[in-house]
């Protein structure tokens, strides 16, 4: 078992026929199961072509009918990504995973909006993807540096994700799936939703949780997990030396009136009674000292 | 983005929002002419940077005659302006506000920004207006009316009129105060705006409601379909470092320590600020490279964090996924050389051709000092700083 995605997964890359959709597509196809699973690619204007032997056409709904796909990632660009959201919303899809950096907030306001009461989930955007080790890949994670294992991984941020991967592979705990939540404001899965699937898995017994500074979503998650979760949750937050009012990168990673400071989750996090770390050298260790 | 006091104003009088009548200058000619052109009795002159608290750092005066406008406009344009948001070096005035004066019955708040937790936009309201929102917000949160904004309707008139009388607005005054509350959102939705201040939206004498300050900063990922927008950025207000930065699609945000950063990604790059200070020193800057970090950008990347002149150290750590740690180590290796890096620089590598990498700076004969995890960059770096004391 995993979280999200699996070996069954059936996939329809929106954003195929670019550059950063083609590299992916490829990386995704190469790795364990990937072969059977990225069955689709979507392009009103290149319908009918294929990509390296992935049939490519003009709409989700059709890709979805002709391949079985249920779950998309997205590459399209900035502008049009949210539309391609808003697509696979509207084919039924169980899964839309949104890789795109810098969609406007607006935009995802509006998506959100749209996607109340549809059954489709969305993970990202702004996000590294979903894995399941030794089955799937989806997004832009390098997929060498896992293997599979029984420890779950949730997080904003993509490189930060693969560092607290590369501490648990030191440590030879291999993971059950590693979902990157993004970077940005408003977004689909938060860690609270990341965790519940976690806690129902029942091949996960633990989670690392990686957060940020900005927003509320750790605070969230953490006060589901002290009356909720059933396995150990360990924690990080980035962003101790972040200044008030200055953007980290992520448009969601700012400190405002006094909001959203690492010291205040971290605070929360453990009163929850989630094990922190405010090294982040040691998420690896942290977690392997919380296993029966 | 963030604009100045009369650029937001523009922009709410664009969507027919009332405000006092005002020019902008550059000069003490132009304010005293400002002044005459205004007519009247009273003027108001304003310090037009972007950070918050001018009045409290003497950036606002009042003025009773023309010649009250030429004495402050001089003493305020070319000012060092602190306030609690510039920190202590302030930010030089280069701009004014000339305002006539205005007659100030009740001074309230309104603000909007996106709330992440209904992924709606929230109207904040308050009968406290004129201070700062966050201390009404820390002492009496009960003074702040919320309406979080159905996307598909826009602001509705029943919510905007509840949140005008909660707010102390009289009767009469409800229908302005209504028309106002829906162009500040048609103004926050049409510009993509990341927030929107009125403060204070005053209450006149004879019963108006004008919009005596504004602030609007916008998002930065919506800024290609807004080039009116974009063409009030003021460059002057951003720091020369950050900008620099943007040119060749970095990341970079100015601190206050000496250990230069270099990263592959935000939460990382955090994390690399954070592990340096626990180790006890501190971060002179973040600086996330980003995805494609190659020889041109590490060694553009090198040349800003050494315009910095405390800076004692330079760390660099990447993950490689799909970056390569040898693509990296060639990128460190030229920029080296490039800049002819004097300061000590401590670089961890994890990742794709790990192997590959370390040996390629192992080989190259520079005094590269190599680390195999976080930990050990920063306990290096931080003992690198301090032996150059």
């Amino acid at each position: 078992m995993s979280i999200l995605i699996n070996k069954n997964t059936r996939i329809v890359t929106q954003g195929i026929t670019g550059n950063t959709g083609q590299y992916h597509t490829r990386a995704g196809r190469d790795y364990a199961n990937g072969k059977n699973c990225y069955v689709a690619g979507v392009n009103p204007r290149k319908a009918g072509e294929s990509f390296d032997g992935i049939p490519i056409f003009a709409t989700v709904q059709e890709a979805k009918e002709k391949t079985g796909a249920n779950v998309s990632v997205i590459y399209v660009p900035p502008a049009g990504a949210a539309g391609a959201i808003d697509e696979a919303v509207e084919a039924g899809l169980d899964l839309v995973i949104c890789i795109t950096e810098g969609i406007p907030v607006r935009d995802m306001i509006l998506t959100r909006y749209k996607m109340q009461g549809k059954r489709t989930i969305l993970v990202g955007p702004n996000c590294p993807g979903v894995i399941t080790p030794d089955e799937v890949k989806i997004g832009i994670m390098p997929g060498h540096i896992h293997k599979k294992g029984r420890i779950g991984v949730v997080s904003r941020s993509g490189t930060l994700t693969y560092e607290a991967v590369g501490q648990l592979m030191e440590l030879g705990l291999g993971q059950s799936s590693c979902v990157g939540t993004g970077g940005d404001p408003v977004n689909g899965l938060k860690h609270i939703d990341v965790l519940k699937m976690f806690n129902e898995d029942p091949d996960t017994d633990a989670v690392i949780m990686v957060g940020e500074i900005g927003g509320s979503d750790e605070e969230t998650a953490a006060r589901w997990v002290k009356s909720n979760m059933k396995k150990p949750v360990v924690g990080f937050i980035a962003g101790v030396t972040a200044p008030e009012g200055k953007r980290m990168g992520h448009a969601g990673a700012i400190i405002s009136g006094g909001k959203g400071t690492a010291q205040e989750k971290l605070a929360i996090m453990e009163e929850c009674g989630i094990k922190v770390t405010r090294n982040p050298a040691e998420m690896g260790k942290l977690l392997k000292s919380v296993l029966k | 983005m963030k604009i100045h006091e009369y650029q937001a104003k523009e922009v709410l009088r664009n969507f027919g929002v009332v405000t006092p009548k005002g020019v902008a200058c550059f000069s003490v000619d132009e304010a005293v002419s400002a002044a005459q052109t205004l007519g009247g009795k009273v003027w108001v002159v304003k310090a037009q940077i972007h950070a918050g608290g001018r009045g409290m750092g003497g950036g606002v005066k009042i003025a009773k005659s023309i010649d009250d406008v030429k004495v402050l406009a001089g003493q305020i344009l070319g000012m060092q302006l602190v306030t609690h948001q510039t920190g202590p070096q302030g930010q030089k005035v280069r701009r004014l506000l000339v305002e006539e004066g205005a007659d100030i019955k009740a001074e309230l708040y309104v603000g909007m920004v996106v709330d992440r937790g209904t992924q709606r936009v929230v109207l904040m309201a308050s009968s406290e207006g004129g201070m700062d929102i966050e201390e009404v917000a820390a002492h009496a949160p009960e003074k702040i009316h919320k309406v979080f904004i159905d996307p598909g309707t826009g602001l509705k008139d029943a919510e905007a009129d509840e949140v005008a009388r909660k707010i102390g607005i009289p009767d009469t005054s409800v229908p302005q105060a209504r028309s106002i509350l829906k162009a500040l959102y048609e103004a926050f939705d049409k510009t993509d705006a990341s927030l929107a201040e009125i403060n204070p939206l005053i209450l006149t004498g004879s019963g108006g409601i004008v919009a005596l300050d504004a602030k609007f900063n916008f998002d930065d990922n919506a800024l290609f379909r807004h080039p009116e927008i974009l063409a009030l950025r003021d460059l002057d207000e951003e720091d020369p470092a950050e900008i620099e930065a943007s040119k060749f699609g970095l990341s970079y945000i100015s601190l206050d320590g000496n250990i230069g950063c270099l990263v592959n990604g935000a939460g990382l790059a955090m994390a690399t600020m954070d592990v340096i200070k626990l180790y006890g020193a501190e971060p002179a800057n973040f600086l996330d490279v980003g995805g494609g970090a190659d020889a041109k950008k590490v060694t553009e990347a090198f040349k800003i964090m050494l315009k910095n002149p405390g800076l004692k150290a330079i760390l660099v750590n990447i993950f490689g996924g799909i970056m390569k740690c040898d693509t990296i180590a060639e990128g460190v290796i030229t920029a080296s050389k490039a800049v002819q890096l004097k300061v000590p620089l401590v670089v961890r590598m994890k990742g794709t051709n790990e192997d590959l990498g370390k040996k390629m700076l192992a080989e190259s004969g520079l005094p590269i000092i190599s680390a195999e995890n976080m930990a050990e960059a920063a306990q290096k770096i931080v003992a690198a700083v301090k032996g150059a004391r």
